[in-house]
């Protein structure tokens, strides 16, 4: 294939299929074994300083939050964030310092909330830098390959942009159509975390709702933690294997963490819960108010139990639980 | 704003109304959240019932309750018939089915090119935005694009700080010769002051309608690049006591856009 041009923006995550093959067989579970553990172990045990990250789900949607807090009170150092729509996650990784260099589909924003104060003074400031840049089907294509164990999959976005030249992707001549086509590059993430709604104790996974990129990241990745709402019987998920999106040899290990996602949406669970994400954006707007956010979320807490008590208990939870049902009205203090 | 002060409207509604109007019923779209989520919110609801949405992270043809705080929140598949993946949508987007999508934009060239990635250098940028998240896919995948933003003469620019999306790119040909879909492209571009669409032989940025009180003047006035301006421009229908109400009470009663 004659490549036209080449994005300038740095490889990241991407092995040789056959490395990746076998790194595959000599470190991945193959037998179907009993992968609970707690949270602060499956952060100390998988993640490492200057790791390439990416979490599942999406926006502010069935993120597993718990495992960001953990990582932030872990003090890692010099990870490099999959920013595929990245919200809240990224906005907290950056502002801690935990992470220096983002691939950005979508990052340093909270959707429909504004902007993020605090992810954005970092950027702006050189703190850190926006290393790549990509599109959000750009990642779910990085990732498709990498789950296909193929060196790129070829796509028809990104072409004629500065995004292309700041991204890590090629443009080519397709051979069968003689048109110009983009190879996205494959995406081996050092390590995932991916929120699920239920699992058995071996990482057999199911989602409820839309699954975003997750089967695809959740083969790519090397090193994949699952959190998931509920642990159930083994049975719960052979009786309906074609719930099932992530098979346990994908998984590394298992954090049972009901209400992880918050402040996140778990779809059908509970909803996102605006009041927290208000007084993150009011905090955020200075390095002093993120300090006090971090030392009273994060840092003043020993784990997701005692945040969860924090920000409100089973009260909360119940709150977020009838207007995720629509039976309470959808908040908006940060439109006030 | 510029005209409309006295109207009894709000500039979102008037511009939700006016892009509420492009479509035709029985199109696939494909929106973010945000004011294009309202303008389909209020197609549906008034004159083109049977439009099917569809979002990047895996709802199709949801019922809308509330207005979704998220892309991919679970809103954006209440009842409905499919939720899947973002490779399923942006593929399906890719093999020609979405006939139009949703895009906002924080600058705009005369070919419809629209960034949302940086204002300032790329390497240290004077405002750094969220970047193409899916807008790249929708302007280059679906058939007709459609962008809601402000207009004035630092958002409408000669020269884009940063590419993110392709609209024409360098005019006629230009999709075709970098490799995206023949026959796609911006379709029109609805802002507080008119509606635009793109001249057919030269790919430029051309008046359509100007809004209630607005003056081609005040569109070129706007702009940091010229807009086409034919002689048969008309102006915007305002929106509807009807519009209004469903807007304010139905489709954003918490006042996440439409502010109470």
């Amino acid at each position: 294939m004659e490549v036209v041009t080449k994005g300038e923006g740095p490889l990241l995550g991407w092995h040789d299929p056959d490395e990746q093959r076998k790194w595959v067989r000599a470190n991945k579970p193959r037998r179907m074994t009993d992968k609970r553990m707690e949270l602060k172990e499956s952060v100390s045990r998988f993640v490492s300083d200057g790791d390439y990250l990416a979490m599942g789900g999406f926006g502010h949607v069935r993120v597993s939050m718990a495992a960001i807090y953990e990582m932030i009170r872990q003090n890692r150092r010099g990870l490099t964030l999959a920013g595929k729509t990245a919200v809240h996650d990224c906005d907290l990784l950056v502002s801690s310092g935990c992470v220096n260099q983002v691939e950005v589909a979508y990052s340093f924003g909270h959707e429909l909330r504004g902007l993020s104060p605090a992810g954005r003074r970092m950027i702006e400031q050189g703190k850190v830098k926006a290393v790549t840049e990509t599109s959000n089907a750009g990642f779910q294509w990085r990732f498709k390959a990498a789950a296909m164990g193929l060196p790129f999959f070829p796509a028809r976005i990104l072409m004629g942009t500065d995004t292309i030249a700041k991204s890590s992707a090629m443009v080519a001549k397709d051979p069968f159509s003689g048109k110009n086509l983009a190879l996205i590059p494959a995406c081996y993430p050092d390590v995932a975390f991916i929120h699920v709604h239920r699992c058995d104790r071996f990482g057999n996974s199911q989602i409820d709702g839309a699954s975003i990129m997750d089967c695809d990241l959740a083969r790519a990745a090397r090193r994949l933690v699952i959190t998931t709402e509920e642990l159930v019987a083994d049975d719960v998920i052979r009786n309906e294997p074609t719930r099932t999106l992530i098979p346990f040899y994908c998984v590394d290990a298992v954090v049972e963490l009901p209400y992880g996602s918050h402040p996140g949406n778990m779809p059908l669970v509970y909803y996102s819960d605006e009041e927290h994400m208000a007084e993150w954006l009011r905090l955020s707007k200075t390095d002093e108010g993120t300090r006090s956010y971090f030392d009273k979320y994060i840092y003043g807490v020993s784990d997701f139990g005692q945040y969860l008590e924090l920000v409100g208990g089973q009260a909360k939870m119940k709150k977020l639980r009838e207007i995720e049902l629509l039976r309470a009205p959808t908040e908006a203090p940060w439109a006030e | 704003m510029i005209g409309v002060q006295k109207q009894a409207f709000q500039t979102v509604e008037l511009m939700a109304s006016a892009a509420s109007k492009v479509i035709e019923d029985g199109a696939v779209v494909l929106t973010g959240s945000g004011l294009p989520m309202i303008a389909m919110a209020l197609a549906m609801r008034t004159r083109t019932p049977n439009v099917t949405l569809v979002f990047e992270a895996g709802g199709i043809a949801p019922q809308i309750p509330v207005l979704p705080i998220s892309v991919g929140d679970s809103r954006t598949f209440h009842r409905a018939v499919m939720a899947t993946s973002l490779d399923c949508v942006m593929g399906t987007a890719q093999a020609g089915f979405v006939d139009y999508g949703m895009l906002g934009a924080a600058q705009i060239d005369m070919y419809g090119n629209i960034n949302t990635t940086v204002i300032g250098p790329h390497d240290r940028p004077k405002a750094r935005l969220p970047g193409s998240g899916g807008a790249n896919d929708v302007g280059s995948l679906c058939w007709r694009t459609i962008i809601i933003m402000q207009q004035d003469s630092r958002r409408f620019v000669k020269k884009l700080d940063f590419l993110t999306t392709p609209g024409y790119l360098d005019g006629p040909g230009g999709r075709e010769r970098a490799g995206l879909p023949e026959g796609t492209g911006p379709f029109r571009v609805v802002t507080q002051l008119g509606v635009m669409g793109f001249d057919d032989a030269t790919k430029r940025m051309k008046l359509l309608s100007t809004h209630p009180g607005v003056s081609a003047d005040d569109i070129k006035a706007n702009s940091g690049f010229e807009i086409i301006i034919p002689p048969d421009v008309t102006v915007t229908s305002p929106p509807t006591a009807e519009e209004i109400r469903l807007l304010r009470k139905e489709i954003d009663p918490a006042g996440f856009v439409v502010r109470k």
